[in-house]
């Protein structure tokens, strides 16, 4: 047994968090300044954050993630790191030119009170910041909140850095896609250029983190939003900001700071979030919802009625972030599915309350925990006590499900041990096809192996 | 074996990569980049500050302490003291394979957790101690360890929570749990390297020496600096058994504290990677009088070497014997292998920038594969893992190594026992053998081969254009930007998840993943066929003499 010394006892923990289901900050600040174009993320703390963070996000793309250090040593740590990040503003743009920097704090560079914003205006004047660059940042203290919460905060510092209000209205709508795969964000690019819908989309890794092979190592690859489209988007009609952890607070920003008006919707994730997020995009754009999209919904509905024989009452664990939590939850009970034990680290009060709400009629006994201890070693004790028949969440999951022989689907960060999300979405109604497909695949998968000679089946 | 041709001069290549430097840069990088001219005792600036925004390999002194010397021991609660990231980072990332063995099924292995106070807003303005105090609690009351070792993150330091005191409260609570410290806050020195001297300190410290039980074989050895990534450890087992070498210890791959408690009853220490371990070998000899030289693993006929110096130091014919017979039964097989493999490796280009040992340690597969190492470089490593140990004296100890406290470790009264006389350890030196000493990576690499200590981004840019490698060796960090470059990428901490890579089934993989990466079809065919009908820049490049 992989985890062979987690008891079914649960005994209660104040402190001690072990096996967690969620990250730190940094790391979702550097993944959303990844999305981007010409922009090398800048980590204000010491070498090992930095490298933990590349690592990572590395092995989840499988694909360069370039980044800065500022280097802290002990010295830096008490004199503050003013002459670093000020030194390494200079070497990134001497030795690498980026077209901006973005810069996010660390818990070191937070605990000593490094103030970001004194720091780049003193790199302005002094002459580190050539002419027709950026520098965005934002405060990204890893104490607080989870990976999720430093995606928001990079969020909220590109509109903080970028966004303008010229006065011209544009007639277009913003999209705030949260923490979601390249492939997704493709794939909403999609919807709303078959909706002819006019967006603007930020941040948007796609094209960089899937960026293709050609034999030439681009530094800066083809995607990313452009600083032209994110200034834009102070004079759009409005914003759509999907997932109200990752992607709220920069469009409460866009608000406040140049009255463009938001909605804040779950990432489109399943049936029931995807027919809300295409009928407020057409409504937001001011557009028909084609007749596409009709077949396109209807072939979702095709699948779930064709097989939901293997899905009716099934029990699911899922462990992950707030923002995909809440609409899989949504599609899981579609299904008819019984979603059973949910667990993520990322703290926020109105996320067992949301999934208590979805759950009451369909599934009145969920376990749902969230911050503080809500880890995976809680959902797999959980899972001792009322197992499950599928399994999803992140690839750490796997030690739990071999352990439990529970079929296990790949979902949410990191992935580090299959390909697919980067190229594969999981919005909108064919992505929602996707994720049945895996979900299927899993349970039908054990289904087989599991039959005797006499009962194994060819047509399922 | 080896390829004779002349490496091409990498002068001009050193004076395009520092002209793109702001002066003082350039000056500064400019003495960590050598053209080696084996002839010259040339200096090698290492294990100095990484420069701010230059895109660096390095990592932290929490990642060597926990991550590297710590992390593979198998019966042993790793609680880090810290934010959530610094924990969930390094769960399970470098590949220590551990077996409870003859524990079976129920033995203690906590390999496959990661353990984190998960210190939130409030300790940072209150200080964590309380909440340290009762996750080590509730560790206790859930696993019931032998030890908890408890590791600090940044904002520990700067907060001022003291571990050490808070360890030894919860030792003396608890009873039966050896509780220590590790002050390895991530600014610490200059890069990982920092935080293996923490660790060979506090292991030194707290555990070494716990337990006089005299180990049972006849020839008792601890193997330090072999952290089982892959499995090289059991490998390297296998063949201690097949000689009937006896291991107390490995420091640390699939070690438990058991064993680490009594290796100071071990004969003799074998060095693996000198640069996260020479600090334990030196203490240990100190202390106990347990000589140790250096080995290597890494090759096949390294390997022969490796256990050809374990029959001089012990001088048993019978113990000589069985070790030549291990030999020729598992060499012939491994040259075999290489001489198949050859077929499509001779004459190619590697590079190797990795680590504080690997990047010289692997050029020996690459020799035995009739491959050239055009560049090399470590990651931390200091200038005696360059130039050799005699530089020792010479090396300037600057603000950041100041840091790091230097244990003062004097012969215990009681139990010092010099294993081998002076006389004896002079006579081996004299056959040969690296008594407590390593030569260093720079004597074994060709003339004009360029070494790069702490190569930065723009500089791996620059070196792939130049040398046009077949193969590339480093991490995870660099893997897909220069595959992206045309050229296949061995990752060296990980090993692209295979391995074993040590002793000699490890150099029959390592040859045929290398064979395989360079026999891949598809980089031949990254254009479009439409775009381009040049060559690819990729596996047909070679220097002309």
């Amino acid at each position: 047994m992989l985890l062979r010394h987690t008891p079914k006892e649960i005994k209660e923990r104040k402190a001690l968090t072990i096996n967690p289901a969620k990250t730190c900050q940094p790391v979702g600040a550097m993944y959303a300044a990844l999305g981007v174009h010409g922009c090398l993320p800048h980590s204000h703390g010491s070498q090992g954050c930095c490298s933990y963070h590349r690592s990572v996000l590395t092995r989840h793309y499988k694909d360069p993630v370039m980044a800065g250090t500022s280097s802290f040593t002990e010295g830096s740590s008490v004199f503050g790191g003013q002459a670093n990040l000020l030194q390494a503003l200079a070497n990134m743009f001497t030795i690498y030119d980026p077209d901006l920097v973005a810069i996010h704090s660390t818990c070191l560079s937070e605990t000593i009170g490094d103030d970001l914003n004194q720091i780049v205006s003193k790199a302005i004047e002094d002459g580190k910041v050539p002419e027709g660059k950026n520098v965005i940042y934002c405060n990204t203290p890893s104490y607080i909140g989870s990976h999720i919460t430093g995606f928001s905060n990079m969020c909220t510092g590109i509109v903080k850095g970028l966004a303008k209000h010229t006065g011209e209205a544009k007639d277009q709508v913003n999209i705030l896609p949260g923490w979601v795969e390249p492939s997704d964000m493709r794939e909403i690019k999609r919807i709303a250029a078959e909706m002819t819908a006019k967006i603007v989309m930020y941040p948007d890794t796609s094209d960089v983190v899937d960026s293709p092979q050609t034999g030439e190592f681009q530094m800066y690859p083809d995607g990313g939003a452009t600083v032209e489209d994110i200034a834009s988007s102070g004079d759009s009609i409005k914003t759509l900001a999907l997932g109200s952890w990752a992607s709220e607070d920069a469009a409460k920003l866009l608000d406040s700071q140049f009255k463009v008006p938001y909605e804040v919707l779950d990432i489109p994730v399943g049936l029931s979030a995807t027919d809300r997020f295409v009928e407020a995009l057409a409504n937001a754009a001011k557009v028909e919802v084609p007749a596409s999209f009709v077949s396109e919904r209807g072939r979702l509905v095709d699948v779930i009625t064709d097989m939901s024989q293997y899905l009716y009452g099934k029990k699911v664990a899922l462990f992950g972030d707030p923002d995909q939590l809440i609409p899989l939850t949504e599609f899981l009970l579609d299904l008819d599915m019984i979603p059973t034990h949910i667990v993520s680290g990322t703290p926020g009060k109105k996320f067992t309350k949301k999934i208590l709400e979805l759950c009451a009629e369909k599934a009145p006994n969920v376990n749902v925990k969230n911050g503080a201890q809500a880890d995976i070693f809680q959902l797999h004790q959980w899972m001792k006590n009322e197992p499950v028949d599928l399994m999803l969440g992140n690839t750490y999951g796997k030690y739990i499900a071999r352990d439990e022989d529970v079929p296990f689907v790949r979902y949410g960060f990191p992935i580090i041990d299959r390909i697919g999300h980067s190229y594969f979405p999981t919005v909108g109604y064919t992505g929602g096809i996707r994720l049945l497909e895996k979900m299927l695949g899993a349970i039908m998968d054990k289904i087989d192996r599991d039959a005797d000679d006499t009962q194994f089946e060819l047509v399922m | 074996m080896s390829v004779d041709k002349k490496l091409p001069d990498p002068s001009k290549l050193k004076e395009e990569i520092l002209a793109k430097y702001p002066p003082k840069i350039a000056r500064k990088r400019a003495k960590s980049m050598v053209i080696n001219d084996t002839k010259l005792d040339q200096q090698i600036q290492s294990n100095v500050r990484t420069i701010p925004g230059i895109i660096t390999q390095r990592g932290c002194t929490y990642a060597g302490c926990k991550g590297v010397v710590l992390g593979p021991t198998r019966d042993i609660i790793n609680l880090v003291h810290g934010p959530i990231g610094c924990s969930f980072y390094a769960w399970l990332t470098r590949r220590n394979q551990t077996d409870p063995g003859p524990e079976g099924p129920d033995g203690e292995n906590f390999i496959n957790y990661c353990f984190s106070t998960d210190m939130q807003d409030s300790n940072i303005v209150f200080g964590g101690e309380k909440k340290l105090a009762q996750a080590i609690q509730e560790a206790y009351d859930i696993f019931k360890p032998k030890a908890i070792g408890v590791f600090s993150t940044c904002p520990v330091g700067l907060i001022g929570d003291d571990v050490h005191a808070v360890s030894r409260e919860m030792k003396a609570k608890l009873g039966d749990c050896n509780v220590f410290g590790f002050s390895c806050e991530g600014y610490k020195g200059v890069s990982q390297s920092a935080g293996h001297h923490i660790a060979n300190n506090q292991l030194f410290r707290h555990v070494v020496g716990n337990d006089d039980t005299k180990p049972e074989g006849k020839f008792n050895i601890n193997l330090l600096g072999e952290y089982n990534i892959g499995g090289d450890g059991f490998e390297i087992d296998r063949i201690f058994k097949a000689c009937g070498i006896n291991v107390v210890c490995t420091f640390s791959g699939n070690s438990t504290m058991g064993a680490f408690e009594q290796s100071h009853m071990a004969d003799l220490n074998l060095v693996m990677c000198h640069r996260s371990i020479n600090y334990m070998a030196e203490m240990m000899e100190t202390k106990f009088g347990i000589p140790w030289f250096k080995v290597n693993f890494i090759g096949g006929e390294s390997t022969a070497k490796a256990l050809r110096k374990i029959g001089e130091y012990y001088e048993d014919d019978d113990l000589k014997a069985k070790i030549e017979e291990v030999i020729a039964a598992e060499l012939p097989k491994v040259e075999a292998r290489a001489a198949e493999a050859r077929k499509r490796t001779e004459g190619k280009l590697a590079m190797l920038f990795v680590g504080g040992s690997r990047a010289h340690h692997y050029q020996e597969l690459f020799k035995e594969l009739g491959m050239e190492t055009v560049s090399a470089g470590y990651e931390f490593g200091h200038r005696d893992d360059y130039e050799g140990r005699k530089v020792l004296p010479t090396i300037k100890v600057d603000a950041d190594s100041r840091n790091i406290e230097e244990l003062k470790v004097e012969a215990d009264p009681e139990r010092f026992n010099p294993r081998a006389s002076d006389i004896k350890l002079e006579t081996l030196k004299e056959k040969g053998l690296e008594v407590s000493d390593y030569i260093g990576m720079k004597s074994d690499m060709a003339d004009q081969s360029l070494i790069v200590d702490d190569i930065t981004h723009w500089e791996t840019e620059k070196l792939v254009d130049f040398y046009k490698p077949d193969i590339f060796c480093a991490g995870i960090k660099e893997k897909y930007v220069v595959q992206k470059s045309g050229i296949p990428l061995k990752q060296l901490h990980s090993y692209d998840y295979g391995g074993p890579y040590a002793g000699f089934e490890g150099a029959i993989n390592f040859y045929t993943d290398i064979e395989t990466m360079l026999s891949t079809s598809i980089w031949k065919k990254l254009k479009a066929p439409w775009l381009s009908k040049e060559t690819d820049p990729c596996i047909c490049a070679e220097f002309v003499a």
